[in-house]
């Protein structure tokens, strides 16, 4: 078979395939909470609910109104996203001049309540969402065989995860958002609302949660704790590539996909801890995060 | 004279309440009570919030199960052996942890704690998903026979008070002192010379040794080890009883892990198991919106208001 | 001082009076409560959830809804597949509650940790949705009877057809708990037995959504079946990942515990073909079905198996109750074995000595899409397996 040096082939680039395609769901989160901690220094950890949330949006979409993929790729998102400004403006807002860490706590209540209610209504374990027509099937490389839908993931999440860069770093849009986070009085003088810019900036980091979410629903089963599985290892990306960067968080997002990936080829029995690992190891080395400004 | 009268009646209800209540639920009560305690000890006097104490917790439990199961020791030694380990794995993660504050301190307690969880999840001598089942209760000191519930629970009621005296003398030692002062300004106890990350450090490792005690008398009251009690939703309850009772107070923990655990009590096992979480959620936004000083710091702000 | 005295004298008091109050009730109170503890939304809740407690629930109407001349009490509660869980709520039960014979009890984690508490306490436990054959041997106890099937039956059927049929070279993709690592154990003996190997094994938690990464492994083994040792949700996950990397085409895979609603989300084009071994199947003969319409039109599904077992356990339980007129454990249990099991489950049955129910089990096939008549139509039933050919021979320190 396709060996070389005792590697297979056929097994490694698979692995690394399924490495890349969990890499563009931590790029996807770790984007998104990394813009909002630009913003409103709190950590969101509703981040892996509202994925969930965007997951189930296009499930019962499809099953009631019979809302194809396509569709909830474009819609999903912006409902999610929508709940995420009425969350922040309600919730989070009132309680913004307090230690950051009660935002935390909050998410954390909002995240619990948002997946013991998933679970409530549909149970604990996971419902399936077809793949689109379109994306059926698959093409047989040398090397392997690669699902349509797999490679479809992977370059959707990289172009919205570097557009996104763009968007922020190269753009007059972008430079408003990191002024406001410098320093929201100036900006505020100059009439800009920022208050408005806060909250759409949170509605916006989560509706990329609600768009990973509809991306992941038709390869992972759609269940209320896929969020929270994912979230906590999104905690460890963001950990290691430091909050400094949005290119940062996209770089280790994808890079940690990969590592996971070939160690689920050299030695499977870490894969599930590799990540964690590489996260002690940067803390030893530089605490602020490969990608992080040195606090 | 009136708080030590108080304090003689706590005690008294605490040695008649086995006779009218199920002395398994009393001790559960007591077990995370003490965890709380533990917890509270970081983030209500040292300012730190572990968001991976569960880790400490399932540990203490995971050693003392299998000491009980794999050798002859006596429970007592069992779980000193459990506190012991805790308390290491404490040292370890507080080296690494104590290095960043706020939020980030949260989520590299986090991260840490659910290595370790997978770790369990896959080592051979956690027992995995069936957990470490038949824990044998045994004899304290060779003597006592735990297997009888009430008995169990004043073993557990002695532990509790024996883990609630430290912590108190821990607050109110100077090392405590030293701690409220890190926490109200850390840039002036920095420049009045002391090593914060070291009393950090060490605030870390005493928080995480009794919550291993904790988790080491909870697993002989239940006979068994499970990685429930590492993973990171336990983390997420005991800050939820702290917050509950009352963030920074001696006695608020104990109050929230008792308000907690009867509300899970109460909803598991019935029509209402499916509401846990959402209860849970939902006490957890509540609180953090507008209950931010808990069950005993508004009985307290309340008994200053008004006597 | 006064007034400490005062509180001292209250206090004791207070201690004798609740003494005197709570002299606990003994375990033979003359009343027959039963509890169902199940996965009622899980993983495996299709299984064993809500339909074994409407299964129970059918006995006890079935049977009068009364014993020893009181009304028969139902409880149920959720294990969430958590041994934790389970374990206080079986403690609570039965130390607090009065409540006499846990049954249900999916996952055999969750089963390993209630029997620890029942055994103690010597309440009876009627296993109808495990797997795990510790129950009858390396854990027996004389308070279990074990219903419905287990892993030996399981790879006695599946397995040891398959490897006769030439397929020996096996790769498993195992539930990484108690349940999956037995009915691999087992297997990978029967696969020896008959002359077949082993090539590789790899473990997934309960619960995993996403295979693809075993199934690879799987892919590069060289092995020519693909076990799958799970149940429930996670062998409809597996299968679809298998398709989806194109593993079906050119590898058997063998489903090695399947029930009804899973073999009924499966994609008809990729298990079509698929052999299976099952203790019941609803379509057998006019007994079953008239059982099952009957479940169904309660439940909303067809029964599974532990369904069905749920129901003979429970009705075998209060038969014994009712004869035996005590609610005693070691008198019931003494008659539920003295006395042979017989309804519309349980055919040429008998609950061993050990507290395995032995029973004919059947190997049955999945239907392709055009024969299937209706949605409820899967299986062919291929052979039937005389019990003592299916089962593990009893041990004799279990023979209780």
């Amino acid at each position: 078979m396709a060996t070389f040096l005792g590697i297979n082939f056929f097994a490694l680039f698979g692995q690394l395939l399924i490495g890349l395609i969990n890499g563009s769901f931590y790029a996807l989160l770790s984007l998104g909470l990394a813009i909002i901690f630009g913003l409103l220094r709190i950590i969101n950890f509703a981040q892996g609910a509202m994925y969930m949330l965007g997951a189930f949006v296009a499930l019962l979409g499809f099953k009631y109104i019979g809302m194809n993929y396509w569709v909830a790729l474009l819609i999903v998102p912006i409902v999610v996203g929508v709940i995420g400004v009425l969350i922040q403006r309600f919730l989070i807002r009132p309680i913004a001049n307090e230690d950051h860490l009660y935002s935390l706590l909050l998410t954390f209540g909002l995240a619990l309540m948002i997946q013991g209610l998933f679970t409530h209504w549909f149970g604990s374990s996971g419902q399936s969402y077809p793949v689109p027509d379109a994306l059926k099937g698959g093409v047989r490389l040398p090397f392997m065989y690669l699902p349509n839908y797999r490679a479809w993931i992977i370059v959707v999440s990289v172009l919205v995860c570097f557009s996104t860069w763009w968007m922020i770093e190269k753009t007059k849009l972008g430079v408003y958002l990191r002024a406001g986070t410098e320093n929201p009085q100036l900006l505020q003088a100059f009439g800009i609302n920022v208050p408005l810019i806060v909250t759409l900036t949170f509605g916006f980091g989560v509706g990329l949660a609600g768009f990973a979410g509809v991306m992941a629903a038709p390869v992972y089963s759609v269940s209320p704790d896929m969020g929270s599985n994912i979230l906590i290892i999104v905690f460890a990306i963001v950990v290691i590539g430091g909050m400094g960067s949005i290119g940062g968080a996209i770089l280790t997002g994808l890079g940690m996909g990969v590592v996971e990936g070939l160690t689920k080829y050299f030695y499977p029995e870490a894969s599930a801890t590799v990540i964690f690992l590489v996260m002690v190891i940067v803390l030893l080395i530089k605490p602020s995060g490969l990608f992080g400004k040195n606090a | 004279m009136r708080s030590r009268l108080a304090i003689l009646v706590l005690l008294g209800l605490a040695l008649a309440a086995p006779l009218v209540i199920y002395p398994v639920f009393l001790a559960k009560v007591l077990c995370f009570a003490l965890f709380a305690c533990a917890f509270n000890l970081l983030l209500g006097f040292a300012g730190l919030l572990s968001f991976g104490h569960a880790v400490f917790l399932g540990t203490g439990g995971y050693i003392t199960g299998w000491l009980m199961i794999n050798s002859g020791l006596t429970p007592e030694i069992a779980i000193i052996a459990g506190t012991v380990a805790g308390g290491l794995l404490g040292a370890v993660f507080g080296k690494l942890a104590v290095k960043r504050e706020g939020i980030y301190f949260a989520m590299v307690t986090l991260a840490l704690a659910q290595l370790v969880f997978f770790l369990y999840l896959q080592a051979p001598f956690t027992g995995g998903e069936d957990g470490l089942q038949g824990v044998p209760r045994g004899k304290a000191f060779g003597l006592i026979d735990l297997a009888d519930n009430q008995t169990m629970y004043y073993f557990v009621l002695a532990i509790f008070l024996a883990g609630f005296w430290l912590i108190h003398r821990t607050v109110h030692s100077p090392f405590g002192q030293i701690m409220k002062a890190i926490r109200e300004n850390e840039s002036r106890a920095t420049s009045l010379g002391y090593d914060v990350n070291q009393y950090k450090w060490i605030a870390f490792i005493i928080s995480a040794a009794l919550s291993a005690l904790a988790g080491s008398t909870k697993t002989l009251v239940f006979e068994l080890a499970s990685l429930t009690d590492v993973h990171w939703h336990m983390s997420g309850e005991v800050i939820l009883m702290t917050l509950v009772g009352g963030v920074g107070t001696i006695i608020g923990p104990l109050v929230g892990a008792g308000v907690v655990v009867s509300m899970q009590n109460y909803l598991s096992g019935g029509e209402l198991g499916n509401y846990l979480h959402i209860i849970m959620g939902a006490v957890f936004v509540v609180c953090v919106l507008s209950f931010r000083s808990g069950i005993v710091g508004q009985f307290n702000k309340f008994r200053r208001n008004n006597f | 001082m006064q007034l400490q005295k005062k509180v001292l004298s209250n206090l004791i008091t207070g201690i004798v009076v609740a003494t005197i109050t709570s002299t606990a009730a003994a375990a033979t109170d003359g009343k027959i409560k039963i509890g169902v503890l199940a996965d009622m939304g899980g993983t495996y809740a299709d299984l064993c959830g809500p339909g074994c407690v409407i299964a129970t629930r059918m006995a006890i109407e079935d049977f009068g809804g009364k014993a020893l001349g009181k009304d028969i009490e139902l409880v149920s509660a959720d294990s969430q597949l958590k041994p934790d869980i389970a374990s206080s709520v079986a403690r609570k039960w039965v130390e607090n509650e009065d409540v006499d014979v846990i049954g249900g009890l999916v996952s055999s984690a969750v089963t390993g940790a209630v029997t620890q508490v029942t055994n103690n306490s010597k309440n009876i436990t009627l296993i109808t949705g495990s797997a795990s054959n510790a129950f009858t041997t390396s854990a027996c106890s004389p308070y279990i009877a074990h219903w419905t099937y287990n892993v030996v039956a399981l790879a006695n059927g599946t397995v040891k057809q398959m490897v006769n049929e030439g397929k020996n070279k096996w790769f498993f993709i195992t539930a990484d708990y108690a349940f999956g690592h037995a009915l691999e154990g087992v297997s990978m003996k029967v696969i020896e037995a008959n002359g077949g190997e082993t090539v590789g094994t790899v473990r997934a938690p309960l619960g995993t959504t996403d295979f693809s990464s075993y199934v690879l492994q799987a892919q590069a083994s060289g092995a020519n079946v693909v076990a799958l040792a799970n149940a429930g949700n996670d062998t409809v996950n597996a299968l679809n990942a298998a398709a989806e990397f194109g593993l079906t085409d050119y590898m058997d895979i063998a489903g090695l515990l399947v029930f009804t609603p899973n073999a009924q989300a499966m994609d008809p084009d990729t298990a079509q073909g698929m052999r299976l071994t099952t203790g019941f199947y609803w379509d057998m003969d006019d007994q079953t079905r008239a059982w099952s319409k009957r479940f169904e039109a309660l439940h909303g599904a067809i029964p599974s198996m532990a369904h069905a077992g749920a129901y003979s356990a429970t009705m075998h339980y209060l038969k014994a109750v009712d004869a035996v007129g005590t609610d005693d454990s070691d008198a019931v249990m003494k008659q539920m074995k003295l006395t042979k099991p017989d309804d519309f489950f349980a055919r040429n049955a008998t609950l061993r000595a050990d507290g395995r129910m032995e029973h004919d089990m059947l190997l049955v096939e999945i239907k392709k899409a055009a024969d299937r008549k209706n949605k409820n139509d899967i299986y062919n039933i291929v052979e039937v397996i005389p019990g003592n050919k299916a089962y593990n021979p009893m041990l004799p320190s279990c023979a209780f």
